[in-house]
């Protein structure tokens, strides 16, 4: 077990409710906490701020108009009026990313998107979403999209195995990226946080500077990361329900 | 890594599932249309807003059309007034000019006549005096008496040859 200072330390599930349900690890755990936290911030946010209803929205208003109409025209731009019922699920996982990763950046909190596991589950459900959609809507002829148009047959021979593979790394590419932006953030936040204590009074300055700057920086990538998550989706999306290619 | 310890994989995916669940309805059941409701009701409002602005500046255009209408006809018609009382000005001129010209005429022309009378009793009194002045000097001269019959007789015909 790594101690109590390691970098990695910030990243251990532990239970907090031991459960157990026909065999299976059920415990509520720190990572189970702050998915909780981070549904209730949500709801709160987007009723407590609507709860005026007002004409001229307020700051708080504002803010949850503008997360409904970024997620409403990400999904405009990128897959087209047909992707309005994908709607409120782009809108969750969006959600659901950004305030995890938000969440995170708040001190002795825990990171649920640091989990691979966690991010794996999310891409996955995208991932088999989409290609469920795009197959109950195109039937076979989704096959079809494995094969670029307009090519020489015998670059099709290298091109389909090289379509298959990207198609199936889709869910490994959206986890890991999420996962390893958040890993690497918070490690090196915490590995400077212990150079800062390491250093001492007269040197400590530097890295505690470098922290602040850094933490700017993780705000941005919290943001971005959710961002990406969101885009991706709806970009896998429209791919499963126009086939363009 | 603790992150690939798989002994926390159940309990992660099974509350990430719970939570993800009940986000996903709390989201599509009450937040969305929370907010999708408050936004709708303002593109309304703008949009009948909107409406009433334009039929506002269409009224206003009409009103304003109107009131030019108005104004062209009032200066068509004030026009008309001014050249008629100019016409009616120059005719009434015209008709005192007339009258001056023919009075002026008529008292030319009486002058003309009572200076050709004057002439003609200037003339015939030259006659005359003429026929004394030669009576009177033959007399002196010769010492006849020339009757005044000869002496007429005698300019009548001096005056004949002068002319």
């Amino acid at each position: 077990m790594a101690s109590e200072h390691s970098p990695l330390a910030q990243f251990e599930i532990k239970r907090l409710v031991e459960m157990n349900v026909g065999g299976l690890d059920v415990s509520f755990t720190n990572a189970s906490l702050f998915m909780v936290i981070a549904i209730a911030a949500i709801t709160l946010f987007l009723t407590w701020s609507m709860r005026g209803r007002a004409m001229v929205p307020g700051r708080m208003q504002s803010m949850a108009e503008i997360s409904y109409e970024f997620i409403a025209n990400m999904i405009k731009d990128n897959v087209g009026s047909d992707g309005r019922k994908y709607f409120p699920f782009i809108f969750t996982l969006f959600m659901f990313v950004l305030f995890c990763n938000l969440l995170g950046m708040i001190p002795y909190t825990f990171t649920v998107t640091s989990q691979i596991i966690v991010t794996f589950a999310l891409a996955a459900l995208v991932f088999i979403g989409v290609t469920l959609i795009g197959i109950f809507k195109h039937g076979f002829k989704f096959l079809t999209f494995f094969v670029p148009s307009g090519v020489p047959v015998v670059l099709l021979v290298i091109l389909v195995p090289i379509e298959i593979i990207s198609y199936f790394v889709r869910p490994i590419s959206l986890s890991v990226r999420l996962f390893a932006n958040m890993l690497a953030g918070h490690t090196l936040l915490k590995v400077f946080g212990g150079f800062v204590v390491s250093l001492g009074i007269y040197l400590g300055w530097l890295p505690l500077g470098f922290i602040v700057v850094l933490t700017g920086l993780e705000f941005l990538v919290a943001f971005l990361q959710a961002y990406v998550f969101a885009i991706l989706s709806c970009l896998y999306l429209n791919d499963a329900l126009h086939l363009h290619h | 890594m603790p992150q690939l310890n798989i002994a926390d994989f159940p309990p992660q995916l099974v509350w990430l599932a719970i939570t993800f669940v009940v986000l996903y309805f709390l989201m599509a059941k009450v937040a969305i249309p929370g907010i999708s409701d408050v936004l709708e009701s303002r593109q309304n409002r703008i949009t009948s807003d909107l409406e009433e602005a334009k039929r506002l500046s269409e009224d206003a255009d009409k009103a304003k059309a109107d009131y030019e209408e108005a104004l062209a006809e009032a200066r068509a018609k004030a026009h008309g007034i001014v050249s008629e009382l100019k016409a009616s000005i120059a005719k009434e001129q015209d008709a005192s000019k007339a009258e001056l010209d023919a009075k002026l005429a008529k008292r030319a022309q009486a002058a003309e006549t009572s200076i050709r009378a004057a002439k003609e009793t200037a003339l015939s009194h030259v006659r005359e005096i003429a026929a004394d002045t030669a009576k009177s000097a033959v007399a002196k001269l010769v010492a006849i008496d020339v009757s005044d019959k000869d002496v007429e007789a005698a300019v009548a015909s001096s005056m004949k040859g002068d002319a």
